[in-house]
């Protein structure tokens, strides 16, 4: 069987998922219908969004059929499961959500084919690294002219559309740095000296790593952000790492990561909320705060130890406040931004710790195939390439599902495919159309 | 390049693996302290509760105590419709207020939570959730009755089978409506009501000086380990110095040689200070607690509502009657530092009748399914032999002369024979504050009720003139029915 009927197959999981998915949401509107679970209405029409996303995997598949007919087969199939995982999830919290959602899937998918069919040779985005590295770094300071969210510069609003610039400017950094470390490994290695038996690489190319730790650092002061922060020096560091295989490399990159996160740390009050907040959700001074306390971090704990082993069930989570007037689940939410930041630990509530292990293992299967890309690639380019964008992605998951379940201080970033937001899907299929153009390359020649 | 992407990935499979691991943190390892003790700031089950209509509660009679309505909110609300007569007994359950008495105690079973297979099961046949329905042992007659008899006063009533534990009647005055838990500012003004305390359940958790009904538990410790008979011989002259201190009679009365029966039907304090003295420290706390001294008592109600008679501090804490500090003769005659609950007396009159086996109090008969099948009974058990059958009938002989001839008189039923024992503790000597009590049990040679009464701080009330009466009438109303 060829990879593209491969593909096809592997689609038919994703499609039973969501149809079980939707049809157990429908059946089940009655109880959730005005109750405190979550949906206000459930429309016979919404059935319909289900349809559309099938459609749109196929046509995706269609796209790749003709284009990249040799790209892994697996990539795109575990990456519908999640969308779909997340479709159903969202239909479930607020039906009106997952007809934006799947809009978004829409544009996200032309966003995935254009990918694809301007970028046949992505090897010419080394030519323009450096354009590519400022947009980069524009793009992430952008959020920073406008208001914060919640006291970190997050996203930027044009009129009704809220937009997360870091989405974007992570595809461009894991480009920049794949590209400059092709460059230059041979010389990081060659000029490096052995000093105590720790490989230091040569002063002059110091320069443009220390550039890097620099933004990581900015990053953190100015948008305030650890999540994202960690998210690009992670990619960053597992690149360096690949591109020249000393490991004090990265050592050094992460001690000075963590001296300048410490001294960040000692002098923004907003960092230190957030570690407070972290450190005990359930203390009350915290708890109770109005703004920047743990309420959020508490309620994702209890949503999940509500969950359990099995889950409490589909669409039985309780999401909703009991408060007369209003609209929408999300604006009286028991549990703040469950379609979003928290959306791991609404499937965690309702799918419990069996469900949410489920979850993770479609991660684990994408990232053995962004490797598997990585290691079949033939040139250093493309090889960096692959392992930069699939570590951050890697990054994406660990940080948010780390702040959610209390493992790492929380920020906001989104679960990747699942959570509902335009910026993020669009995000995260040009990092798979790029994935998948290194693949169909790789193994074209091979 | 491929051995250090190998590597990488391995990073990322032990932070994946951290992730599983932080998320089995929170629901297995900790699920069950955040799911159950961080109630204020979690309020899941209280939410999840609105969606169920819970099971009704009834009386033996079948009055319905309480039930769930469905509000415009599509969300179930309690109603109380017998009001405040039950208040204590019953409690509430409201997400604003919370939950106390049966509601607390038989929440699992009132909103029908089952196992996790049982659950499923139902999902699949499609059965919606409704909680299981209560089914209690109360009697509205009796308990109207034992409210009535207070008559306002600050007090309590406890009534119940000594043959199966079942109680009848529970009565706390000042009492609640339950109802009125839903409004959280009614709610906040019940809470703050210090004068009055309604919510304190005073049959369960109030600590009062049992005075001479004590003497029953002295009877028994004196009869069953051998160590006196209802013919004793003992000197009831007045006073008697009694760990260092004299102790006098009711009035000064003395007394020359009587037996241990007639010091009984008198309430001869001299008599039982010596009794309790020879009987020994050790044998009192042994028969205490087989009557259920020291302990909670296992009754179906939240063990926060619960306190366990026995001797306490001034600080509140518990004293053991072996210790030291305590003048055991005081002890035998219901004064030294002991605090007891009105259900402690109840048991202790129980347990004579029912021929020394004392059975666990309980309100609960039966959990029976929306369907009306019954899930489970609760069946009467033993709580301890707290005597011998042949001491048991003894000291309800001895219990029969106080209601015929001596300090109880008043108690007395036309028809019926009553054995009981009068209790008239000094609160305030110098105000001339007491508080009266009697302990009953009727009919004598075939008990189907006993009982508990007292009242708070009374100028100068008798346990015989002021508590015997209010007995009296409670069995009334459940020997006659």
């Amino acid at each position: 069987m060829n990879a593209r009927n491969r593909e096809l197959l592997a689609l038919v999981p994703a499609a039973l998922l969501l149809s079980a998915g939707f049809a157990a949401v429908f059946f089940s509107r009655d109880s959730l219908v005005g109750g405190l679970n979550g949906t206000n209405t459930v429309s016979d029409v919404s059935l319909t969004y289900g349809g559309i996303f099938l459609g749109l995997c196929v046509a995706a598949h269609l796209v790749l059929r003709f284009t990249l007919p040799n790209a892994d087969p697996y990539l795109f199939p575990l990456v519908a499961l999640l969308a779909c995982f997340g479709l159903v999830e969202i239909y479930r919290i607020d039906d009106g959500l997952a007809r934006q959602q799947a809009q978004w899937f829409v544009i996200g998918l032309i966003a995935f084919a254009a990918t694809i069919i301007v970028l046949r040779d992505y090897r010419k985005l080394e030519r323009y690294r450096y354009t590519i590295a400022a947009a980069g770094i524009v793009l992430l300071l952008l959020p920073r002219a406008f208001a914060p969210t919640n006291g970190a510069y997050l996203s930027i609003r044009l009129g009704s559309l809220s937009i997360q610039p870091a989405e974007f400017a992570k595809i461009a950094i894991v480009v920049f740095l794949a590209s400059y470390l092709r460059d230059t490994r041979q010389v990081l290695l060659l000029g490096s000296r052995r000093i105590a038996g720790v490989t230091v690489p040569p002063l002059k190319h110091f320069g443009p790593l220390l550039v890097v730790w620099g933004s990581a650092m900015v990053l953190l002061f100015f948008i305030q952000d650890i999540g994202s922060s960690l998210m690009f020096y992670g990619g960053f560091l597992a690149v360096l790492y690949v591109a020249t295989s000393r490991l004090s490399f990265p050592a050094i990159g992460l001690a000075l990561f963590a001296a300048g996160a410490w001294a960040l740390y000692q002098i923004r009050p907003t960092i230190e909320n957030r570690v407070a907040a972290w450190k005990d959700p359930f203390d009350p001074s915290q708890y109770d705060k109005p703004i920047g306390g743990s309420y959020q971090l508490a309620q994702s704990l209890y949503a999940q130890a509500d969950g359990g082993l099995f889950g409490v069930g589909f669409g039985q989570s309780v999401l909703k406040l009991p408060a007369k007037d209003c609209a929408s689940t999300i604006n009286c939410s028991l549990l703040p931004a469950p379609h979003t930041d928290f959306i791991y630990a609404v499937i965690t509530n309702e799918l419990g710790l069996v469900g949410a292990c489920g979850l993770l293992c479609v991660y684990v299967l994408v990232l053995q195939r962004g490797f598997k890309i990585a290691m079949l690639a033939r040139d250093g380019f493309s090889k960096l390439l692959a392992v930069g964008l699939t570590s951050v992605f890697a990054l994406q998951v660990f940080v948010i599902v780390g702040g959610v379940t209390k493992l790492i201080p929380l920020t906001g970033v989104t679960l990747p495919f699942v959570s509902y937001g335009g910026s993020s899907i669009v995000a995260n299929f040009v990092l798979l159309a790029l994935l998948l153009l290194v693949s169909e390359r790789a193994r074209r020649e091979a | 390049m491929n051995e250090p992407i190998r590597r990488v990935f391995g990073v990322f499979m032990v932070m994946l693996l951290l992730l599983v691991g932080s998320t089995s943190w929170w629901t297995i390892v900790r699920a069950n302290d955040l799911n159950h003790k961080h109630a204020d700031q979690n309020t899941r089950a209280q939410l999840r509760g609105l969606k169920v209509k819970r099971g009704v509660i009834r009386a033996d009679d079948g009055t319905i105590l309480a039930r769930s309505v469905r509000t415009p909110e599509d969300i179930y609300s309690r109603r109380y419709p017998t009001g405040p007569l039950f208040g204590h007994a019953v409690g509430y359950s409201y997400t604003t207020s919370g939950q106390s008495g049966l509601e607390q105690y038989y929440d699992d079973d009132l909103s029908g939570k089952r196992g996790d297979v049982e659950t499923l099961l139902d999902q699949l046949r499609g059965r919606s959730t409704e909680g299981d329905r209560l089914q209690t042992t109360l009697d509205p007659k009796a308990q109207q009755v034992a409210i009535q008899q207070l008559a306002g006063r600050k007090g309590s009533v406890v009534a119940l089978d000594p043959r199966t534990g079942a109680i009848k009647a529970m009565a706390s005055v000042p009492g609640f409506d339950p109802n009125d838990a839903r409004d959280p500012q009614a709610f906040r003004r019940l809470q703050t009501d210090e004068a009055g305390s309604p919510l304190f359940n005073r049959a369960t958790q109030a600590g009062y000086p049992p005075g001479s009904t004590f003497k029953v538990v002295t009877t028994i410790a004196a009869l069953d380990s051998g160590k006196f008979t209802p013919q004793s011989q003992l000197d009831g002259k007045s006073p008697r110095t009694v760990s260092g201190t004299p102790l006098q009679n009711d009035a000064g009365e003395s007394f020359g040689v009587i037996d241990l029966t007639t010091a009984l039907t008198k309430s001869v304090n001299t008599v039982y200070a010596q009794v309790a003295e020879r009987v020994g420290a050790a044998t009192m706390k042994d028969y205490m607690e087989r009557l259920g001294f020291d302990k909670k008592p296992p009754l179906d109600y939240p063990r926060n509502q619960i306190a366990a008679s026995g001797l306490y501090t001034s600080k509140g804490k518990r004293l053991s009657v072996t210790s030291g500090q305590v003048d055991i003769g005081r002890v035998g005659i219901g004064q030294e530092r002991l605090r007891v609950t009105p259900l402690q007396m109840a048991m202790v009159a129980a347990a004579v009748a029912n021929g020394g086996k004392l059975m666990k109090p309980h309100f609960g008969d039966k959990v029976v399914d929306a369907d009306g099948r019954t899930v489970r009974t609760i069946k009467p058990e033993v709580y301890s032999q707290a005597m011998s059958a042949s001491t048991a009938a003894q000291v309800r002989d001895m219990m029969g002369k106080v209601v015929e001839e001596g300090t109880g008189t008043a108690a007395a039923l036309q028809g019926i024979s009553v054995a009981g024992k009068t209790g008239t503790a000094e609160i305030d000597i110098a105000q001339n504050i007491t508080q009266p009590w009697f302990i009953a049990f009727a009919p004598k040679d075939n008990p189907r009720i006993a009982v508990a009464a007292t009242v708070e701080r009374t100028q100068g009330g008798f346990g015989g003139v002021v508590a015997a009466p209010i007995a009296k009438a409670v069995m009334e109303s459940l020997l006659g029915g």
